[in-house]
């Protein structure tokens, strides 16, 4: 495979593996010389543990030169829907950065850490205003962990009650870490069908509602990209039936700061400090999932847990109601003080504004693409916006070529193929961190794609992306033979 | 506001072209009685200098390692982190990209995650890695259902000191299945994994082959969790394990008061399709060139749905970057000489610890920390010995105190807590007398 | 239009079944194939094991999606495919004849009343 490194050009890199650069006796650090002292491990040395060997211009080399192979939110447009690729501050990471921060222990005495307790009680606050949920931990490690917490705080309840229920209800097009974690809480999942309007047909979940029922996991706004109207109306049903409102907060941009879920009913919530509070995404992580509870749950929040007396802050280990400890130490520290800079540099207003700006950007695309692409459910969105392939697929071109030509075009795809109760879905968030005119060179983009289509000049598209590091990849291979890491001989 | 490029001309602009006349038009599907931003109470918004000096002024309350004397480990550790990591990490490409699931344009972050699993292979002993997970303790748990899922036993084991944090992780993730328990006593057909943290949480080092050879009698899955992961440059791999997971924070990943880490999940080729978490595997693009893309993909939440391995989506993506970057630069060589290096700090801190009258060294055998006993409250102690500027180390039930000595540690670090520890048992015993 | 086979049973969830006597054999059809696309992975079930007729006994899966197999009628499996386990793909090009999936022994046969016909199938497939 070596090979390939003399397919570069210009500025468009060729890279292997640092394995592959290895050379007997390179060191990147220079260390002070071993004792060799007798060992007191109790066992023999560890012999070979199977590292590359190089020098440090090499490895900064290295990672320069696979990062020229990746796309990012500083470097365009990233219209993933439900993932609210925003702009990422620096001034957040500049000061997560702080000894201050980033030297400090979970398990130091707590008198010697007042500054990081006030941190993640500070962040609390703001999620339970922006929530209107009272009680908060900042502890599960992302969105999907936050989940888990918020249905096992909902299970405890149910226990405490004398009850356990059995069953949760999850629309149709809920993404697959809801019904993920309801097993993993061990409910049954019963699915809730959507009306054509691409909402949740409340008569139908009303009829399933029961004394079995635990709760409802609602992404609000829905996977679609639209507001449950009748959401006021499933919390009374649910309350009713003794049951809870767990919202799925992935969609939040398109509320914070404007909308509080307590006011229309939710009785837990998670959110995604990556999504709606621009903590970066890493290339695939750390988040931060926390999750906000109503007074009457708040007690069965995991722990650790931080309380004011006075000035100073505390920090409660364990209480016989909590659901119990969620993961190691304190949750994703860094990502709490990161949000903390995001939440003061908008503040409450600057909340808002985000929220309608996020709403306003996706309409307007949706506005000046409607009558290119399929909308399955007419009208306006909120921050993100559903198109289908239906009029392009009879020519040929699929969601799947539309994504890798807006790839081929220097734009990332929207999210594709999801959700899934739509057929050749697009979902597109631009998030409000774009310009109209970034906005209007993707509806361009866009535009040409449908229109070459509807031409019959599709060729182009097909063969879509030809200008990329690398083309369609075999995906098939890479499942059936999986090669998940190097060997020599390979 | 910096962040937010629309003017008001393009939102009046774009508001005609949606064709409505305000923003609250498109809000007006919301219930009315959810239509109140009013009550949302929260400062306005600040300049970067304002939140710069705000939050600053909260981490100046705080006690960094770096400023004292330290001596805490207990599955989080104080280790330098070179210049490179850091710079690298911040790169706008790997920072502020998303999970890789357009693999033509995410080859950097899909190589890295290859080189990853590479490592943590190599490192583990074992055949496959997955992309990494939250943090050890969950690693832990999701082992836990993974060998339920396996087995499909109920019983679970745990030999030797586990970490007690990992130990309530694991309580909580097993609750949502009450056939499952921990129970003691040796393995047996209702057996379905037998847990041994090395070195334990009381710094000890554990053998596995007559763990083995028990699990191997059972049918049980013997589960190996390592939550120094320098330790495995000076230990032998656990090669004879089922699953491997762990904390590999000690490389590349500031303590950051215990988040974000970097959790990490090594098995058999046997058990691939049962892993929970992302993988990356190798393939070939349409003009032949090697490629990476995230694999297995059904095993996942997103396709499996209820059926999952597990409900995780996300992976701790930068910080399995910060170990690679790391882990390369030591290399082969530097890798096994920092390992020594802190097993000779620990060995340099248990002689001149246990020179201090009344301590006893209550190790035989550790890699880089230690239990000491102190004939005094080990927890008032430490609280003391931090308003003198020292963080002495994790306490324990009594008198024991569980030390830890890393690269950072110097000789006049360890001078200086034999001293105020000789300080502290000097006028308790002085107390007792009187 | 997907094949379909005019001497084999169906069911609505896309499996064909061939009977012999009492033993029945299983697989899925070339619709349900063609909607999967390239098969990566086949999950046999146990030899031995008893099924109840709609139980979930096998699955299938592509690069993008997993699909549950359901039994179409009681009884034990008696053989699996083994060739499945390294080459799955066979499902994708003979879904009717070297991709089958496995064959049980039926224990009530009552039940294969119930299985559609090639013609009502088609209207489903269609």
């Amino acid at each position: 495979m070596i090979q390939d490194l003399d397919k570069g050009r210009g500025l468009n890199v060729e890279e292997n593996l640092l394995y592959e650069k290895s050379a007997t006796g390179a060191c990147g650090v220079d260390l002070p010389e071993p004792k060799n002292i007798k060992l007191r491990t109790g066992m023999d040395a560890r012999d070979h543990v199977g590292l590359p060997e190089v020098s440090e211009p090499q490895v900064m080399r290295h990672f320069v030169r696979l990062s020229k192979l990746n796309y990012a939110i500083d470097s365009g447009l990233y219209p993933l829907g439900s993932c609210t690729m925003k702009h990422n501050p620096r001034l957040n990471e500049k000061v997560a950065r702080h000894a201050g921060f980033a030297q400090i222990h979970p398990m130091q005495p707590d008198s010697t850490i007042q500054g990081a307790l006030e941190v993640i009680y500070t962040v609390e606050r703001w999620l339970a205003e922006l929530s209107g949920l009272p009680h908060v931990t900042l502890n599960p490690a992302a969105g999907a962990h936050g989940e888990f917490a918020g249905i096992m705080v909902i299970h405890a309840a149910h226990a405490a009650k004398g009850k356990p229920r059995k069953v949760v209800l999850i629309p149709d097009s809920a993404h697959g870490t809801n019904p993920a974690t309801a097993a993993a809480c061990g409910y049954e999942t019963r699915t809730i069908p959507s009306t054509k309007e691409g909402t949740v047909d409340v008569d139908a979940f009303k009829g399933m509602l029961n004394e079995d029922v635990a709760a409802i996991m609602l992404t609000n706004p829905n996977t679609c990209g639209l507001f449950e109207p009748r959401a006021g109306e499933i919390a009374d049903a649910l309350h009713k039936a003794g049951a809870y409102f767990y919202c799925d907060g992935a969609n939040f941009n398109a509320l914070v700061g404007r909308v509080r879920p307590a006011d229309f009913g939710v009785d837990v919530m998670h959110f995604n400090l990556h999504k709606t509070f621009s903590t970066p995404h890493g290339g695939g992580g750390p988040g931060c999932g926390p999750i906000a509870v109503s007074e009457e749950l708040g007690r069965f929040l995991p722990v650790p847990r931080i309380v004011k007396e006075g000035n100073s802050f505390k920090r409660i280990m364990d209480d016989k109601d909590s659901i119990g400890r969620l993961k190691g130490f304190n949750g994703q520290f860094g990502m709490a003080v990161r949000a903390l800079a995001y939440m003061m540099s908008h503040g409450g207003d600057g909340l808002k504004q985000v929220a309608e700006d996020a709403v306003l950007n996706a309409n307007y695309i949706l506005s000046q693409l409607k009558s290119d692409y399929h909308v399955p459910f007419p009208g306006t969105c909120m921050h993100e916006c559903l198109l289908t392939d239906k009029l392009q697929k009879e020519k040929g071109i699929s969601t799947m070529e539309i994504a890798k030509t807006l790839i081929e075009h220097g734009i990332h795809p929207m999210t594709v193929y999801f959700p899934l109760v739509v057929q050749g879905a697009m979902l597109i968030e631009p998030t409000e961190t774009e310009t109209k005119a970034s906005l209007d060179h993707f509806i361009q983009i866009m535009k040409m794609i449908a229109k070459k289509t509807s031409e019959g000049d599709v060729a182009e598209l097909q063969a879509n992306p030809v200008s990329t590091p690398r083309k369609r990849l075999d995906e098939v291979q890479a499942a059936r033979n999986p090669v998940l890491k190097w060997t020599k001989n390979q | 506001m910096r962040y937010l490029p629309l003017t008001p001309k393009d939102r009046a602009d774009m508001l005609t072209a949606v064709g409505v006349k305000s923003i609250d038009d498109l809000y007006a599907c919301v219930p009315a009685a959810a239509r109140h931003s009013e009550r949302i109470k929260l400062p306005a918004h600040q300049g970067e200098l304002e939140v710069e000096r705000a939050i600053t002024s909260m981490a100046k309350k705080n006690l960094p390692a770096s400023e004292v004397p330290f001596f805490l480990g207990a599955g989080c550790y104080f280790h330098h982190i070179p210049a490179t990591v850091d710079h690298i990490i911040q790169r706008s490409e790997f920072l502020t990209s998303y999970t890789p699931y357009q693999p033509e344009i995410s080859q950097g972050t899909l190589t890295v995650i290859f080189e990853f699993q590479t490592m943590i292979a190599n490192l583990t002993g074992m055949d496959i890695a997955n992309a990494s997970m939250y943090d050890g303790a969950t690693a832990t748990a999701e082992a836990v259902l993974m060998a339920k899922r396996i087995t499909k036993r109920p019983n679970i084991i745990i030999h030797g000191a586990l970490h007690p944090e990992y130990r309530e992780v694991v309580d909580t993730y097993i609750s949502n299945y009450p056939d499952m328990k921990i129970v003691s006593g040796e393995p047996d057909a209702n057996t379905s994994c037998v847990i041994v943290q090395t070195p334990d949480f009381h710094g000890v080092p554990h053998k596995l082959d007559a763990l083995r050879k028990k699990c191997d009698e059972a049918g049980a899955l013997l589960v190996v969790v390592i939550n120094e992961i320098l330790s495995l440059g000076l230990l032998p791999a656990p090669s004879v394990a089922d699953i491997v997971v762990g904390e590999a924070q000690s490389i590349g990943v500031p303590m950051s008061f215990g988040g974000p880490h970097l959790g990490f999940f090594a098995c058999r080729k046997d058990y691939l399709r049962q892993m929970p978490g992302r993988l990356c595997g190798q393939t070939v693009d349409k003009d032949g060139r090697r490629s990476f893309v995230l694999t297995l993909n059904t095993r996942e939440q997103h396709i499996r749905r209820e059926k999952a391995t597990s409900n995780i989506c996300t992976n701790q993506g930068l910080f399995a970057l910060a170990f690679t970057i790391h882990m390369s630069l030591l290399g082969e060589i530097g890798f096994k000489q920092l390992a020594r290096l802190n097993h000779e700090r620990a060995c340099m801190m248990a002689d001149r610890l246990g020179k201090v009258k009344n301590i006893k060294i209550l190790n035989d055998v550790f890699f880089n920390e230690f239990m000491i006993e102190l004939p005094v409250d080990a927890k008032a102690t430490v609280q003391k010995l931090s308003t003198s500027g020292i963080i002495a180390g994790y306490p324990l039930e009594g008198g024991k105190l569980l030390v830890c000595a890393t690269e950072m540690t110097t000789e006049a670090d360890i001078e200086a807590l034999a001293g105020a520890l000789e300080k502290a048992c000097v006028s308790a015993k002085a107390k007792e007398v009187a | 239009m997907s094949k379909i086979i005019d001497s084999l049973k169906y069911t609505d969830q896309h499996e064909w079944i061939k009977l012999d006597g009492d033993i029945a054999t299983i697989g899925i059809t070339d619709h349900a194939q063609g909607a999967l696309g390239d098969l990566v992975f086949v999950e046999l079930p146990e030899v031995g094991r008893t099924v109840k007729a709609h139980e979930n006994f096998a699955v299938v899966e592509s690069v993008k999606a997993a699909s549950e197999v359901y039994a179409p009628l009681s009884g034990e499996v008696i053989e699996v495919n083994t060739a499945l386990s390294s080459t799955p793909e066979v499902i994708n090009s003979a879904p009717y004849d070297a991709g089958w999936i496995c064959k049980i022994r039926i224990s009530n046969k009552a039940e294969v009343a119930a299985l559609m016909s090639a013609d009502a199938y088609k209207d489903l497939a269609a």
